[in-house]
């Protein structure tokens, strides 16, 4: 076990990534001598070369374009986006052509490409550098779709991704880069949670909260608050955003009859509606009252002058924890 | 596919993105009307379209440069002291942004990346609405039809076809006004520029690309976005090109002046390469020590755009002391009100973060809006509940 920055985990994982298997190759915008703007691949290109950490030319549909090829020859491209908001040019490739490139060809093509996106706000960024995209992937078949809320996690599923045949987006939460933990880089990939599975971070009986990313800390700050109240709060950490992992959550909410999904993305078609919807249908005669969403608004990423009120904050969780009870909460009183 | 490692023929490009080096890379021509020295040198076709610039004009093309340079300075300062999240320094390019800015006119439309900021101010747009986006008070500063410029762009390259159709705007209108598109040189890998280039060819708009090939984006030399001169590359288009000197205020005023009056009469679109460097970092979170060369900021100090055109005023006698004193005493009260302004911005209020997000009313919408002001009142003082909020 090493104490290591969530990160220094993730430039663990890609190093252990880069000596496994030669087809693994790192591609994106300042990875090599820089570092990345985060400086989770610093280093890499020194002790592996220019043609394995490749900085390419400023152009994210080229980036995902050339790695469709790349994979097309055989190759594992390990991607990195530089920020959430510049996804968006890679868009078309990622949807209409890596997604799909295994259905189309009935499996002859594998597309094993890892496509690394810092995401989420609450670093006082300019606009575009703050953005919670994860919903658009999931909402399209044949891509996988996790995100990483601690260094042992984010160490042992990068190589997870990367070791997997399908494509898979890997949201990384900007800003716990900097959180240390314990991390196990000898942990053996067969033996640790499949990166298909959610995780029961803290156990409770009274209420399931989920979240995923960046919100897992806050939620598993709440729980503790909440325990000085004397409710006892299950956190869920989904991991997996595409495929859900349903039966994890669906086993908490029966034990508990209460749920509430907290994400930063805005809250229409977004995750929380998924974890609602598929709870709903599985767990329906055990809720004992309507699943609570604490979420981002429908609004832009905001000026970072006002992303505290955007973003769902300990006390915001706790209203809606308040709300799934049946406790006086900030809406007490007002109908539907 | 990129092979400069010869022998090995991998797909990594890399190497230092200095100038000596891309200047032997195709015949481009940069165009030169003043020396590093100062020395006014002539040029046959570019000089008919500065030759009505008067010593006058020369001196304030001198403060405007002398005052963005103070402005670019102060919100660095003011970032350091972290009254501004991030700041993207212009320091080197203030004659590149100076020289192109002066040249239009203000029917023109301009449309400017993150880093434009001298081309902004040139254009009215007062300092501290440039910075109340890098305060975090607003996503946008200004209002882009009071200055007729577009709020400044950070997604690479998006604006050169926002310049484009807005050209293609004019022409359908019949006017005679421009749009000019402001970008990098790492911007012309992206998609939207090479289809920016299309469009306006096969429209024959009206509409001037200016590139600032400013050697660098972030950590990335020019050579890894073009093996030819970037200039070049309009050829491949269809679209004519210059290359200039872009630490040449004159040079670059000329160039912006050809390519206007080309798009003015008729003759669509002009790419113009303005040939300069970013002296600072990238932005204030960037630490270009990890991938430039010390020397080669070094050699581009000694063309500074400022000093230049500082020792041909001088040469001509035009930079007596008292005008030297306006000057610096015009740029400490423009820095001076730019920090005031900056430090007294009020904080946006709380339930602004829903305005705006449609022109008309949305119930959804309106309905998260009622639910979170009615979660701010169930607190005592409701900017210190949200404040603690969010971020943790
Ligand atoms: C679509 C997109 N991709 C990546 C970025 C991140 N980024 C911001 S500035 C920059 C470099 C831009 O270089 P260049 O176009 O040469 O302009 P310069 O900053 O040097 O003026 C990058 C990669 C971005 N803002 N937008």
């Amino acid at each position: 076990m090493t104490q290591m920055t969530f990160a220094r985990a993730i430039n663990s994982g890609l190093r252990k990534s880069l000596e496994n298997d030669a087809k693994v190759i790192l591609m994106g915008e300042d990875i090599g001598a820089l570092g990345g703007v985060f400086r989770v691949t610093d280093g890499l290109q020194k002790d592996f070369g220019k043609h394995r950490v490749v900085d390419t030319p400023l152009a994210e549909s080229g980036i995902l374009g050339t790695a469709v090829g790349l994979a097309y020859r055989g190759y594992r491209p390990v991607v990195e986006i530089q920020f959430d908001g510049f996804i968006y040019p890679a868009f078309d490739q990622i949807v209409s052509q890596v997604a799909k490139m295994h259905y189309r060809t009935q499996g002859a093509v594998k597309m094993p490409i890892t496509i690394r996106v810092p995401f989420g706000g609450g670093i006082g960024s300019p606009e575009h550098h703050s953005e919670s995209p994860e919903a658009y992937f999931t909402h399209t078949s044949g891509l996988r779709v996790i995100s990483v809320s601690n260094p042992q996690d984010a160490h042992t599923m990068i190589q997870q991704a990367i070791a997997s045949d399908d494509p898979v987006l890997y949201f990384e939460p900007k800003r716990r880069y900097h959180d240390k933990g314990e991390v196990d880089e000898a942990l053996d990939l067969g033996a640790a949670l499949s990166m298909e599975k959610a995780r029961v971070v803290t156990e409770g009986t009274d209420v399931t909260l989920v979240a995923y990313g960046p919100l897992v800390k806050t939620a598993k700050d709440a729980a503790l608050a909440a325990a000085d109240e004397g409710i006892s709060i299950e956190v869920i950490d989904l991991r997996s955003l595409a495929p859900l992992d349903l039966a994890t959550l669906a086993a908490s909410v029966r034990k508990t009859g209460r749920l509430v999904i907290t994400h930063e993305a805005s809250q229409t078609g977004g995750i929380g509606a998924e974890v609602a919807a598929g709870m709903t249908e599985r767990c329906f005669f055990h809720l004992e009252a309507a699943p609570v969403r604490v979420t981002g608004f429908d609004v832009p990423y905001p000026y970072s002058k006002l992303e505290m009120h955007h973003l769902p904050g300990l006390d915001r969780i706790l209203d809606g924890v308040d709300r799934a009870l049946g406790r006086p909460n900030s809406l007490s009183g007002l109908e539907g | 596919m990129f092979t400069d490692d010869a022998g090995k023929g991998g797909i990594s490009a890399g190497g230092p993105g200095n100038s000596a080096e891309s200047n032997r890379r195709s015949g481009g021509d940069l165009v030169q009307l003043i020396t590093p020295g100062g020395e006014r040198v002539s040029h046959p076709e570019f000089d008919p379209w500065v030759q009505d610039v008067t010593d006058e004009q020369l001196g304030s093309l001198y403060e405007d440069m002398v005052v963005i340079r103070r402005i670019d300075t102060e919100a660095t300062a003011l970032q350091r002291q972290g009254e501004l999240a991030l700041w993207p320094p212009l320091l080197g390019q203030e004659a590149s942004q100076i020289g192109s800015a002066r040249a239009l006119r203000d029917d023109d439309f301009v449309f400017p990346s993150y880093r434009d900021n001298g081309v902004a101010y040139c254009r009215g747009v007062n300092p501290e609405d440039i910075v109340k986006a890098w305060r975090g008070n607003a996503l946008a500063g200004w209002d882009p039809y009071t200055v007729n410029v577009a709020t400044q762009q950070i997604i690479i390259g998006a604006q050169t076809l926002h310049a484009t159709g807005y050209a293609m705007g004019i022409q359908n209108d019949g006017a005679d006004s421009v749009a000019v598109a402001y970008f990098g040189d790492g911007a012309t890998s992206e998609g939207d520029v090479n289809e920016a280039l299309v469009f306006a060819a096969s429209f024959q708009s009206p509409v001037v690309f200016f590139c600032q090939n400013n050697h660098w984006a972030i950590s990335e030399p020019v050579r890894l976005q073009s093996h030819i001169q970037i200039a070049d590359r309009a050829a491949g288009f269809g679209i004519p090109s210059m290359r200039v000197d872009g630490n040449d205020v004159l040079a670059v005023m000329a160039a912006t002046r050809i390519a206007t009056d080309r798009a003015r009469h008729g003759g669509g679109p002009t790419f113009i390469e303005a040939v300069t460097y970013r002296m600072g970092p990238h932005t204030t979170a960037d630490d270009p020590t990890k991938y430039r060369d010390a020397n080669e900021l070094e050699d581009w100090a000694a063309k500074d755009p400022i000093a230049r055109l500082k020792s041909l005023l001088d040469r001509k006698g035009l930079l007596t002391d008292e005008r030297g004193a306006a000057v610096a005493a015009k740029a400490d009260a423009v820095a001076k009100a730019l920090r005031a302004g900056t430090i007294n911005m009020p904080d946006p209020r709380p339930m602004d973060i829903f305005q705006n997000v449609y022109s008309t009313p949305n119930s959804t919408l309106d309905r998260q809006q009622d639910h979170y002001s009615r979660y701010l009142a169930s607190f005592g003082d409701p900017a210190e509940a949200a404040s603690e909020e969010g971020a943790r």
